[in-house]
């Protein structure tokens, strides 16, 4: 292809804007890739076009251009991704125009659906009647940790104005879609309504972290508390229960509050783990201090002799 | 990864909040609704684009867009599900799919033999 822009649309040096925009406009009619989805050599064509067009479509562009002051490639842009490139992949099914349809019995029903020659709600006469489904409306939610964790309903209001209830389920996993039956766009004639497609997001807790039904969180203790054991309040999901640290617990210690975690409604609830932590006041005092030199003076224990043996 | 409304009238030069409004209004672009609006992804973005292409630069009327923008679906939809086709086809055993293709061929010979009768 020519390096001309003038060549590549096809217009004599002297054209008027509006001979340059003509001329433009059937060759993007005739070349868009897009209506030619696999042929590269179109798309090729229709670049160049784009290209020139760009720059004697503009009359500032066109008389630097005429003085020689920017070459025809004068403006590099950024490879534009067209549209076929998206629809050919799995997330261009969003705009497919028989979405919602499906589960074929065998081969026939799938052609028949692939090539659109069945006669949807019945409407025999080709051109009578038209029915069809209507589309799948997406909406994204965010939602609290708490409120999957125990389950919820929430409201969301549609597009066009009208809301509708939805309840999410306990136990609901980050990024899972909903399917809500008829509650999307209207169908044309007697085709069904289309679906909403509810997809959730979980915002993370503070506290609280989630391992399938399961949830793990880390409580402090004092050195007192694990040094001689204690009854201690620890947090879950559904409010504060009582715990008992056994006598001489370790940093890292993992008890679990069986039946704590989340309830699902089906099977057996998840359980709680809680992970302790020793933690010392941002201050040592002075009698803390006594109790840790009395103890050193005596203490034959090592807690890295097996770390020594192993390395 | 996402963009809502302004980010979307932002990167499409041509297109104005007018018109991505009456676009999602007409159905001819879907995003993803949240509490902030409206959503668009990378696919609804070269949409937005195909859409400017044909309304603006090929000057095609607001009646026709979406008669043409349906065809341009069934045509993205039927050659999905060619390659699906053709890629379920691509697992069978030898013998089934040699067959496939014979009854495929005279199919197509037939079909061609016919119109050249009339």
């Amino acid at each position: 292809m020519s390096d001309d822009p003038y060549a590549v649309l096809g217009v004599r040096k002297s054209a008027t804007q509006d001979e340059i925009k003509k001329s433009y406009r059937k060759l993007a009619k005739r070349l868009h890739p897009d209506l030619h989805p696999s042929d590269s050599g179109k798309q090729a064509e229709f670049q160049a076009v784009a290209a020139a067009y760009d720059l004697l479509g503009d009359p500032e562009k066109r008389k630097r251009f005429d003085a020689g002051e920017i070459d025809a490639s004068g403006q590099e842009r950024p490879e534009r991704q067209y549209y076929h490139h998206y629809a050919g992949q799995d997330a261009g099914r969003r705009y497919d125009p028989s979405a919602g349809m499906g589960d074929f019995e065998d081969a026939s029903d799938l052609f028949s659906e692939i090539f659109g020659r069945h006669q949807r709600g019945g409407g025999g006469d080709f051109g009578r009647e038209f029915h069809a489904h209507g589309s799948d409306i997406r909406y994204q939610l965010d939602v609290d940790f708490m409120d999957v964790a125990r389950g919820t309903k929430r409201q969301i209001t549609l597009p066009d104005g009208k809301s509708i209830e939805i309840t999410i389920p306990a136990g609901l996993k980050d990024g899972q879609t909903m399917r809500l039956r008829g509650k999307g766009g209207p169908g044309i004639g007697q085709g069904q309504a289309g679906d909403a497609l509810v997809t959730i997001t979980v915002r993370p807790h503070a506290i609280f972290a989630r391992d399938g039904d399961n949830i793990e969180m880390e409580l402090p203790i004092t050195l007192d508390e694990a040094v001689l054991g204690a009854k201690i309040e620890a947090p879950t999901i559904s409010g504060a229960v009582t715990m008992t640290i056994p006598k001489g617990t370790s940093s890292g210690h993992r008890l679990r509050l069986r039946g704590k975690g989340i309830s699902t409604g089906k099977g057996v609830a998840g359980d709680q783990f809680v992970r302790l932590r020793i933690v010392l006041p941002d201050k040592i005092d002075g009698s803390m201090e006594d109790l840790a030199k009395r103890w050193r003076d005596h203490s034959t224990f090592d807690p890295r002799e097996e770390l020594r043996r192993k390395t | 990864m996402t963009f809502d409304e302004r980010v979307v009238v932002a990167r499409v030069e041509r297109l104005t909040l007018r018109e991505l409004r009456l676009w999602v209004r007409e159905g001819w672009v879907r995003p993803v609704h949240s509490l902030a609006g409206p959503m668009f992804d990378e696919l609804d973005i070269a949409r937005i684009r195909l859409l400017c292409d044909l309304k603006k630069d090929m000057s095609l009327s607001t009646d026709a867009l979406p008669v043409v923008l349906t065809l341009i679906d069934h045509l993205h939809e039927a050659r999905r599900e060619l390659r699906y086709l053709s890629d379920a086809l691509e697992e069978q055993p030898s013998d089934i799919r040699s067959a496939v293709i014979r009854t495929y061929r005279a199919r197509q010979n037939q079909e061609s033999g016919e119109g050249s009768d009339d």
